[in-house]
């Protein structure tokens, strides 16, 4: 059978008055079937007709309002129950936002740590293009990679036979910069700064203040930074200006740039001075062959190349320069790799340990970040804990509502608006939280983290974060309260029963199971800490200071300079040595002794020291003796470290020969063993001491000053320092001390456990608050129970017992999830140092019986005012 | 209160709403009024013509049954109310007043 015109119909219900729409449709209807026996056609014909008639004002029904269901005046009112119902429980309210607040400013804090290490050196434009070329090979048929110094001839190689797949091809000395001391118009400054090859700028895109980036084409040109500049020439344009570095070369200042932020590679470079300048002044390195690696190499690949086709396009390239080169025959059994590190694995992928890769600094990014995410889940349980554990107040609302005809629908819209609106002010409170916390957290996290108030981004995500935080924390209440059958609670014999305690036990067992592993994990990295902090330095650190040899002066004037330190009498004795004595710079090969394995290729951190050396930093000999002038053959002596004997296999070191072949060094001759030293800590002190070998041969970079035992160096420095004002005026006395040198490297380390430390009393902190709440709320709940209890003699200790013991089971539970988990996470951190403590149970111990304690006291406050309370006051009504 | 008023085509559904009385809806007022009249009317005049009397108040309206041939729609019956019966009587008074003085006038 025909049907009226679906589509006309479908036009008159939607436009047409709900209260007409009987009438006419039925009357058209009727019409239609009527008409149809004379012909469905015409029938068709006017019903479709006839709908467009109706379309006039009489008709149509009002699309105005039509969509609203009066839904603001319900949200209004949900707002206006939750405003009062915060205010009616300001002490809930208090604990709830105060827990949230600081679960998400540690969030938000470590949100923006964990975006500032991501985006390490961003600032630069072609971040995506730059790579280092680090070397690989195979050493003792291990692949070995992670060698970023590179020998000069590759330089050469990459300009030249593999330039189509560079835009730029940089150069770098001395890596990490080197001190000197820049001179101009009377004032002067100690600066670090680099060598580079003249398109560093450009592709490091330095932001120019004065100049261009063409600036170090100039072979006396320097660049110099923003803050450098400032401290010369005040604001004033300082192209074209002339200075000295070390008071010694005359250049130009051809460029300012802007100083580079904290987060990039190049923070705290203050000058850059041509590549061209180098090979001009320092000649002798365009002679090094292959086998010599001291200089750091980026590039930038070519617009058309991926660097992925660049490294497989250049990763034979010194096997290929190398393979007919008579000094590195011996080399070629290594095949060694060429490889490219990309920019953006610089700073998180850059550890390497036996020449592997290492997930160091990204783990702990990782880490970090992991336990932002705890602490705010921890806060977001407080949240739902209490708001569930007050559901039974706010079951009668629920109730009445239900009966006044919400659906269900609406109250968890309710109760979702009313966690937002707590959501909302601890977001306040958290912002202003970090605000006032930043400053200390970058001071404790060395970074120069700012709130990015003004970025789009920022506001986008917090609003997510909220909305997150809103969710995760109002979906409990939410849907639990929703879910009350509104007979059984306004007849009153809604009971939350037994079961209903349990998904909140469960979370108070997840809380603290998290704090706990918290308190465990850093009371472990502070015993690690301390463990290799009091790990013996085999030299003496007190009272030593160390200056860098920073121009000509101090080897041509050395006997009187050093004749008049001691004159001053707070010097005890001057030493000089190759490096500093925070690391080992130099490994070599080419060792050979009697009764090694030939197959063996020995390799030795080389130190090269004056003969004051050992007794101005203190070494402590095991065997044999220190240098001395006296003894001429000394020249051809040296000094090992019980690590290098062990390395070696010897017995009864003392007076054995060793061969030393050397290529780079210029050297093949035999050195007697003079002296076996105790292990100097020089490198990591969480690593096993490399071997080293001491000898009197090379030049000597640093100069050692030991002060007077019994002198205070705040006495002996002004002293020490009227000597070298008077004998060399041009140079800045720029020290440092050996002690605070060997602190800095626990920087790391120190820094994790600090944060740590923070995060767990903020987790433990958050979770007391919840427990408080809690216990609050028991208390409050048996209130009646307790009285009846107390008219029956119960003694204020049972009380306490009674409302006690479920918290501290709860808190025992959760000991046990934490310390199987925290004993594994921390066996394998503690892995990867070679030098770390053991796991004591009693650190375990302790923390679980920490947690215990500070459970009792925040349950106790509660337990012991209710218990105290007078029954007559609790019985009183009904 | 201003002067009720009826138009031409209000006074004819009127009048059959009174004599179909009880049994006055959409289509019967429309296929009694087209029989009469001998044309075609559009049943969307009929409606606007009842809304117009019921707003007026000479008629009033109730919801019949649900009948298989109006897909399920109900029918809307229409009674004329006291007012609209006096508006009616006025009408014809005043019609047959002004009739009887028309003077006897022959057309041949």
């Amino acid at each position: 059978m025909i049907q009226p015109p679906k589509r006309s119909l479908a036009f008159l219900r939607w436009f047409c008055r709900e209260d007409y729409l009987d009438e006419i449709e039925g009357d058209l209807t009727e019409l239609f079937y009527k008409n149809m026996n004379e012909s469905p056609r015409k029938a068709q014909w006017i019903f479709m007709w006839s709908v467009l008639k109706y379309f006039r004002p009489e008709f149509i029904k009002s699309f105005r309002n039509y969509h609203s269901t009066n839904s603001l005046p319900m949200l209004r009112n949900y707002f206006k129950i939750a405003m009062r119902n915060l205010v009616k429980h300001y002490g809930y309210s208090f604990i709830n936002i105060a827990g949230l607040a600081s679960g998400m400013a540690v969030a938000l804090l470590v949100g923006l740590w964990v975006f500032d290490e991501l985006s390490f050196n961003t600032y630069f434009k072609n971040y995506d293009r730059i790579a280092q070329v680090t070397k690989g090979g195979t050493f003792e048929g291990k692949y070995r990679q992670g060698q970023d110094y590179i020998p000069y001839p590759l330089i050469t190689e990459l300009q030249t036979t593999y330039r189509q797949n560079f835009k730029h091809v940089v150069p770098v000395a001395w890596a990490g910069g080197f001190e000197a001391v820049l001179s101009s118009e009377g004032k002067r400054l100690s600066r670090r700064g680099l060598y580079v090859g003249e398109d560093a700028p450009e592709m490091f895109s330095f932001e120019m203040t004065f100049g261009a980036w063409a600036g170090l084409n100039e072979l006396h040109g320097i660049m110099i930074s923003e803050s450098t500049s400032k401290a010369f020439f005040g604001d004033a344009d300082p192209l074209g200006k002339a200075m000295k570095v070390n008071n010694d070369v005359e250049v130009t200042v051809t460029g300012v740039f802007k100083d580079f932020p904290r987060n990039t590679e190049f923070h705290g470079l203050q000058f850059f001075q041509p590549w061209k300048f180098l090979e001009k002044d320092a000649s002798w390195i365009t002679s090094k062959g292959w086998d010599d690696h001291f200089l750091f190499l980026y590039v930038q690949v070519a617009d058309s190349k991926s660097v992925e086709e660049v490294a497989a396009a250049i990763k034979k390239a010194e096997m290929i320069a190398i393979k007919d080169l008579d000094y590195m025959k011996n080399e070629l059994q290594y095949d060694y790799d060429i490889l490219l590190h990309p920019m953006s694995k610089w700073h998180l992928y850059s550890n390497y340990k036996e020449g592997l890769l290492q997930n160091g600094p990204i783990q702990f990014v990782w880490f970090i970040g992991a336990i932002g995410v705890f602490v705010l889940v921890l806060a977001c349980i407080n949240f739902m804990n209490l708001s569930t554990a007050r559901s039974e107040k706010r079951a009668k609302e629920v109730g009445i509502r239900k009966t006044i005809g919400s659906a269900r629908k609406q109250l968890i819209v309710q109760f979702f608006s009313e966690s937002f609106l707590v959501v909302l002010f601890a977001f306040a409170a958290c912002l202003l939280i970090v605000f006032v916390a930043l400053p200390g957290f970058n001071q404790l996290s060395a970074k120069a983290i700012e709130m990015p108030l003004d970025q789009s981004w920022f506001w986008v995500s917090s609003l997510a974060f909220i909305l997150l935080t809103g969710c995760l924390a109002g979906s409990y209440p939410a849907f639990y309260l929703s879910s009350f059958k509104p007979v059984s609670v306004l007849k009153g014999t809604f009971r939350a029963g037994r079961y209903a305690s349990i998904p909140r036990k469960t979370l108070v067992v997840m809380q603290f199971s998290v704090s706990v592993m918290l308190i465990i994990c850093t009371a472990v990295i502070y015993q690690q800490l301390e463990f290799v902090k009091s790990r013996p330095v085999g030299y003496d650190r007190e009272g030593l200071l160390i200056m860098r040899k920073k121009s000509g002066e101090f080897d041509t004037k050395r006997d009187a300079l050093w004749a008049e330190l001691k004159k001053t009498g707070v010097v005890a004795s001057v030493g000089e040595s190759g490096g500093d004595l925070s690391g080992t710079w130099s490994h070599n090969g080419g060792f050979n002794w009697e009764g090694k394995d030939p197959s063996f290729e020995a390799n030795f951190a080389t130190l090269n020291v004056s003969h004051e050396f050992g007794k101005t930093v203190g070494w402590q000999f095991i065997d044999g003796r220190d240098f001395s002038r006296d003894i001429a053959s000394d020249s051809a002596g040296i000094v090992l470290n019980e690590a290098a004997v062990e390395y070696m296999k010897l017995q009864d070191p003392v007076g054995k020969t060793v061969r030393w072949t050397n290529r780079a060094w210029g050297v093949d001759q035999d050195f007697r063993i003079v002296g076996i030293v105790k292990d100097m800590i020089m490198n990591s002190p969480f690593e096993p001491v490399k071997p080293a070998v001491f000898f009197t041969y090379g030049y000597e970079g640093v100069l050692l000053i030991r002060i007077a035992p019994g002198v205070s160096a705040g006495a002996a420095l002004p002293k020490i320092e009227k000597v070298f004002t008077s004998m060399m005026p041009e140079i800045p006395f720029d020290y440092r001390f050996a002690d605070q040198q060997f602190a800095a490297k626990f920087a790391n380390e120190e820094r994790i456990g600090k944060l740590a430390a923070v995060f767990a009393t903020l987790a433990i902190f958050i979770s007391c608050l919840g427990l408080f709440g809690l216990a609050s709320f028991v208390a409050e709940q048996r209130i009646k129970e307790i009285g009846i209890r107390k008219v029956l003699g119960a003694s204020v200790a049972n009380l306490w017992r009674m409302l006690s013991q479920q918290f501290v089971l709860l808190v025992l539970i959760s000991c046990c999830i934490a310390i199987p988990l925290a004993y594994y996470v921390l066996s394998n951190g503690l892995k990867n140092y070679e030098y770390h403590t053991d796991i004591n149970w009693l650190t375990f111990a302790s923390a679980a019986i920490g947690a215990l304690i500070i459970t009792l006291l925040t349950v106790s406050f509660q337990a012991v005012k209710a218990a105290v309370m007078n029954p007559v006051k609790s019985l009183r009504s009904e | 209160m201003k002067q009720q008023s009826l138009g031409e085509f209000e006074e004819l559904v009127l009048l059959m709403v009174a004599a179909l009385h009880d049994e006055a809806y959409g289509v019967s007022i429309l296929e009694n009024l087209e029989e009469k009249q001998e044309k075609k009317l559009n049943i969307s005049a009929v409606h606007v013509a009842l809304k117009r009397l019921e707003d007026k108040g000479f008629v009033k309206s109730r919801f019949g049954g649900i009948t298989e041939d109006r897909g399920g729609r109900r029918k809307k019956f229409y009674v004329i109310t006291a007012l609209g019966k006096r508006m009616l009587d006025s009408q014809f008074e005043l019609r047959t007043s002004l009739y009887k003085q028309i003077p006897k006038i022959s057309f041949g």
